[in-house]
This record gives structure tokens, C-alpha cells and sequence, in this order.
């Protein structure tokens, strides 16, 4: 008696497993979406916006999704720790919101084959289960340096840089190509404070900046440290929103913002796992896709430069016009880009050059 | 005036700046440690004190009750830390990491809803013409009131320890807890007294960090700032002024490493961000070469819990 129950609960639990594996080819009735982030939510830039695309997803599907995350995981063996536990816990598909979690996501990819994994800004994608997303970011840089160069009065403009990787490189070249398309004479100091969010130390990078004559700041760090540090000139020195639209900060300092809009990609593959089109992909989509969103220029930009520059996201859209578009040098004079060549995706992703015209060196 | 692009007067002032929340917290845990408590629990004590600070400033609208608002939270958040090693007797590294772990996370749930709002704006002291004077007006005469008051509290608490009675009963304390049972000084509650006082400070530093260096509430705003207090006690050797000297350098050499970048510089980032701790360990090393404990000058009992009826 005892044995028969335990034969018919064994062959019960098979025939669920089997029929479990079948319903995953052709969709789900239910799933676990799982989100790691590298800071808190509460940073109001880049943390922050992905939990706006979790949220997009729990909207878009209600009942038929669980969305989990877990807040400021350090990058390296704690995120492992954490990968591992969201996928024995039942998530199927997990996103890994930083660039430093590309290791641990493709180490514990490799031991969950049926969970699916998604990397932001990663390019390596070691088994069939991780996808990598990004946005074009240098899109948006590139009306954030238009309206540098026609803004700065000092002819010097300021980026606060995070680390050394080719995200953050392509960022700062776009920024400053389309500043000095405006304006030859514009000069760019970069800052590399060698961290994601730090508050009091982009507050020092904004004033080390602002102390050397710096009035047009841009930066590549999550706090709105560095517009808050701003706003104490009173209306001389301007930036732009980082991540998230920072409107607080508005009409002055910030005269615009590049905003991470992750939801329409967090639902799209949320709702692929649902009805099982889910398939490994390497997402790059820009200011056409709705993934960059330029904020709202305020009246603190006079009217003529906000319309060129409204021209300018438009362009892009519209793909008349790419950010990197050539003649261009490297820094060391060498040629890079030929006239009217366009910057191959390959380039781009690999950056460790500044083009010509910024001085200083990208630390090794 | 300049050198290697950097007007080292604006580099002299911002420095000053820098150095506010790391003095402060290091100056409350260089009397809690005097008094032989050991609380590694500085970095929660002043993120708690930074959101009470900033909660405070905001609904009230005045930045001198956002600070007592700050004080009052560190210390609050530091009573806890005092129930549990002077009448709980609990280890005193475990509950201070404890304390710490705690406080981030109090604050970003007290912080829920204070972001993106910015505080009222702390005053610069009017000084008049003397802010004018070239070179020496910048530095001297051109900060916000609790820069001044962060120096006046180190020369206050390097009184209070050398020349008054009362500091000499937190050494005693601190030194030799048994002999100052035996003089019958009530030794928990000293110390309590002295862990408060450093719960009180730490929330003041936090509260400067939320308040005036980066002016908003944003969660893990201290980034570990607590933890290079307690590396400038021990770099100071626990001496007053010596932990404004520590807090100069240390907030000097950020300052100065952005600001080189800023101008230029060729000097490679990651020599400059590393220098502090390798002039700490260098300093260490120094001071611990020869002589043993003494010339450290750690107090005696630091980090023992004291039951009198042993």
C-alpha cells in the first residue's frame, strides 16, 4: 500500500516534470522575474530606473508574474551567492542590472541551463541561457554635448566619469565629438572618480570641476550629487540628468536629462517567456527604441539651441544622422573613421581610444 | 598662485570641506575608545544621523535643528550599541559591525520617501571684508559654521582629556577599568556617557555629509566614510589633533587626486586614491616599531567589557 502510494506520487511528479518541460517550449502560465541591482533603489538614477522597469513588468502582467530584486549587491562573489539562491528559489528568468555581474551571471548561468539569464551592458554571453541588453547611450550623450558646446561660455566642459570600460569611454567621446561640431574651441576635462555611487565624492569631482573653470558638467555616475553641487553657482555652471530624469534639479542646473528606459524591454521578454518566443538575444536599441529617453529641455537653454538639439535626437531617431559619423582621428592622430563612415556596432563596444582633441589618458 | 594647474588656496578651502564628517566621527570614537569601548558601528551611527539630520532640516526648515536632529539620532542609534556591551555584556566587535549593518538599513527605511528633495541651505558665516583678503580669506574666513565648530570641538575634547577632571576619569577608565571600579567610579555608565557622545558626533558628521557636502538624501550616502574614522583614530594615535591632521589628509588626498585629474594631471589615479591607507599603514608601522603598545598609545582596556563583580 505504502509502496503503491509512493509509485503513484513518483510517477504524479514525473508526469509533472514532463509536462512542466513541455509547457516551457511552448510558454508559461507563470513567471518569476528576478531582478539584482548594484545599488539602492532610492539612488534616483540608474537602480532607480530599473526598478521602474520591474514595476512595468508586474503592471503589464499582474497575476501571471512574481517580480522579485534584490538591492545593492556588490559586484563579485556576493553577486554569485545571490545569483545561485535567486535561481534555487524558483526565478526563471533573472536580470543582472550592472556590468561588473558579467562573470558571476555567465558562471551561474552555466549551472542553471533552464533559467534564463539577461546582462545589462555585458557582451559575453557564454551559454544559450544569457541574453545581453543596452541601451545606446552615446545617443544621448551626443544632445548632451551639442548643448554643452552651444551652452559653456568658458569654452570648458566637464564629464564625470565611473570606470574605465568602453560604455563609459563611447560616452565620453560622443559627448565631446558633438560639442566641438558646434563649437571648435571646446575643451574637455574628464574626472574619473572610479566608482558607480559615491555621493560625496561626485559632490568633490563636480567642485574639483567647477574650480577649474568647468561650466557645462555631464557625468556618468548614479547620484544627483553632482547637479546638487552645481546648483550651489547659482545658475553658472549646468549639467544633465543622469539615468533618470532628475527633475527636481530643473529649469537649472539641470537643463536636460538622458533617461534608461528599461520597461518596454523588461515586458518584452517577460511576455516572450510567457508565450514562449523566448529566444537568446543581444539587445542594443537607442532613442528609436524608446530604451533613451531625452528629457525635457527647459527654458533655461535658449530657444534656438533647444530646437537644434530636438532636431538632433530626432535625426538619430530617424537614422539620418549617427552620433560617430567621420572624419574622425584617434587621440594619437591615427585615422579611424573615414569622411562620411559611420562607427561599426564592433567599435563602439570595444572603445578604449579617445578620439582626437581630449587630452589626458583613459587609466589602465 | 598655481601649481600644476591647482590654485592650492581653493584646494586648502574644499579640503577643509571634505575633511567636516570625517573629523567629527573620528573625534567621537577617539573619546569612546579613550573610554576602552571599542564601537565599530561609526558608519551606521552616521548614515542614521544623516537621514534624522535631513528629516529634521526639511520639516522644520532650519539646518541648526537638522544638525541637533543629526546628533540626537547617531546617539540614540548608539544606545543601542551601550545596552547591549555595558549591561548586556556583549562583544563589543560584534554588536559595533552589528550596529552597523543595522543603521544602513534603518536609514534607507526612514529615508523612503526623502528622496530628491533638497534641504534648507546652511548659511556661510558672514565675515565681511576678511573673506576678501587674498590667500587667507578663502581658507580662513569663507566656510559654513560647522567647519569652524568641527575645529572648536577638537580643541573642546583635547581639553576636556588633558587638563579636566572629568578627562582624566574617562582615561582612567579606559586604562584600567579595574582600578577605576576600585576608586569607585561607576565605570558602565562612564562609558555609556562616552559612547553617547560618539553616537552624537558620528550623526553630527553624517548629518554634514546630507546636509552641506552633497546636500540631498540619497540611500548609502555615507559610502563608508565611518569606516575611515576609524582608521584616523588609530592613525592619530588617539590624540585630538592629530585626528584633524588625519581628517585633513585623508579628505585632502580626494580632494586633491579629483583635482589633479581636473587639472591635467599625468599622475596615475590609483597611486593617489591608495596613498592615505599606505601612509597609515606606513604610520603604523612607525609608531609600533621599538616600543610596543605604549608608544601606540592605545588605551589599556580597549575593547573589554567590565563586570564588577568579577
Amino acid at each position: 500500500m505504502l509502496r503503491r502510494t509512493l509509485m503513484t506520487t513518483a510517477a504524479l511528479g514525473l508526469g509533472l516534470a514532463l509536462s512542466g518541460g513541455a509547457a516551457l517550449a511552448a510558454g508559461m502560465d507563470h513567471v518569476k522575474a528576478c531582478f539584482v541591482y548594484v545599488g539602492p533603489i532610492g539612488d534616483g538614477g540608474w537602480t532607480y530606473q530599473h526598478h521602474q522597469g520591474a514595476l512595468a513588468v508586474q503592471e503589464a502582467y499582474g497575476d501571471k508574474v512574481e517580480v522579485q530584486w534584490q538591492e545593492s549587491v556588490p559586484e563579485g562573489a556576493d553577486a554569485e551567492r545571490v545569483l545561485t539562491q535567486m535561481a534555487l528559489g524558483g526565478c526563471n528568468i533573472i536580470f543582472t542590472t550592472s556590468f561588473g555581474y558579467m562573470d558571476a551571471t555567465n558562471a551561474v548561468a552555466a549551472k542553471f541551463p533552464d533559467v534564463k539569464f539577461e546582462h545589462a551592458a555585458g557582451f559575453m554571453r557564454n551559454s544559450e541561457n544569457v541574453s545581453t541588453y543596452n541601451a545606446r547611450f552615446y545617443e544621448g550623450r551626443a544632445v548632451e554635448g551639442l548643448i554643452a558646446g552651444r551652452m559653456t561660455k568658458s569654452n570648458k566642459i566637464g564629464y564625470i566619469a565611473s570606470f574605465p570600460i568602453p560604455e563609459v569611454v563611447m560616452g565620453i567621446n560622443s559627448y565631446f565629438l558633438n560639442a566641438k561640431r558646434v563649437n571648435p574651441d571646446v575643451q574637455l576635462t574628464v574626472v574619473w572618480a572610479y566608482t558607480w555611487f559615491d555621493p560625496a565624492k561626485e559632490a568633490d569631482a563636480a567642485k574639483a570641476l567647477i574650480d577649474q573653470g568647468v561650466d557645462v558638467i555631464a557625468s556618468h555616475t548614479d547620484s544627483t550629487a553632482p547637479l546638487a553641487e552645481a546648483a550651489k553657482a547659482n545658475g553658472a555652471v549646468i549639467g544633465f540628468g543622469q539615468a533618470s530624469d532628475m527633475a527636481e534639479y530643473a529649469p537649472s542646473p539641470r537643463v536636460s536629462s538622458v533617461i534608461d528606459n528599461w520597461g518596454p524591454y523588461y515586458v518584452k521578454r517577460v511576455g516572450e517567456l510567457l508565450d514562449g518566443s523566448y529566444a537568446q538575444v543581444d539587445a542594443w536599441e537607442g532613442i528609436k527604441g524608446g530604451e533613451v529617453g531625452i528629457g525635457e529641455i527647459t527654458d533655461a537653454v535658449p530657444a534656438e539651441v533647444k530646437t537644434e538639439a530636438e532636431k538632433l535626437r530626432d535625426d538619430i531617431a530617424a537614422g539620418t544622422y549617427h552620433p560617430f559619423t567621420g572624419p574622425i582621428n584617434k587621440q594619437d592622430g591615427s585615422a579611424w573613421l573615414a569622411e562620411g563612415q559611420t562607427a561599426p556596432d564592433g567599435d563602439l563596444l570595444g572603445m578604449n581610444f579617445y578620439v582626437e582633441g581630449i587630452t589626458g589618458d583613459i587609466p589602465k | 598662485m598655481d601649481f600644476g594647474g591647482i590654485n592650492p588656496v581653493i584646494l586648502i578651502a574644499s579640503l577643509m570641506v571634505a575633511a567636516v564628517p570625517i573629523m567629527l566621527a573620528a573625534l567621537g570614537e577617539l573619546v569612546v575608545e579613550k573610554a576602552g569601548v571599542l564601537n565599530l558601528g561609526v558608519e551606521g551611527m552616521m548614515i542614521v544621523g544623516a537621514i534624522c539630520g535631513f528629516i529634521t532640516a526639511v520639516n522644520t526648515g532650519s539646518p541648526v535643528l537638522g544638525f541637533l536632529g543629526g546628533a540626537v539620532g547617531g546617539a540614540a542609534l548608539s544606545l543601542v550599541f551601550a545596552f547591549l556591551t555595558q549591561v548586556l555584556l556583549a562583544n563589543q566587535v560584534a554588536t559595533g559591525l552589528a550596529l552597523t549593518l543595522f543603521g544602513l538599513g534603518l536609514a534607507s527605511l526612514m529615508g523612503q520617501g526623502y528622496n530628491g528633495i533638497k534641504p534648507p541651505h546652511t548659511l556661510s558665516v558672514p565675515m565681511g571684508p576678511l573673506a576678501d583678503i587674498p590667500v587667507l580669506g578663502p581658507i580662513l574666513f569663507d566656510h559654513d559654521w560647522m567647519v569652524y565648530m568641527s575645529i572648536a570641538l577638537v580643541a573642546v575634547v583635547w581639553w576636556v582629556l588633558k587638563a579636566t577632571r572629568l578627562g582624566l576619569i574617562i582615561r582612567a577608565v579606559g586604562e584600567s577599568h579595574d582600578a577605576a571600579h576600585a576608586l569607585g567610579y561607576k565605570v558602565n555608565r562612564i562609558r555609556l556617557g562616552c559612547i553617547a557622545f560618539g553616537g552624537a558626533m558620528a550623526g553630527l558628521g553624517g548629518a554634514y555629509i546630507s546636509l552641506v557636502r552633497v546636500p540631498q538624501w540619497v540611500d548609502g550616502i555615507t559610502a563608508g566614510a565611518g569606516w575611515i574614522a576609524l582608521a584616523i583614530v588609530v592613525f592619530a594615535s588617539w590624540r585630538p589633533w592629530r585626528v584633524l591632521i588625519g581628517a585633513y589628509l585623508f579628505g585632502g588626498i580626494t580632494v586633491l587626486q579629483l583635482n589633479l585629474q581636473a587639472a591635467g594631471s599625468a599622475i596615475p589615479v590609483e597611486y593617489l586614491s591608495m596613498s592615505p591607507y599606505l601612509i597609515t599603514i606606513l604610520v603604523l608601522v612607525i609608531m609600533s616599531s621599538g616600543r610596543g603598545r605604549a608608544a601606540l598609545n592605545a588605551p589599556a582596556s580597549l575593547g573589554q567589557n567590565f563586570h564588577a563583580a568579577r
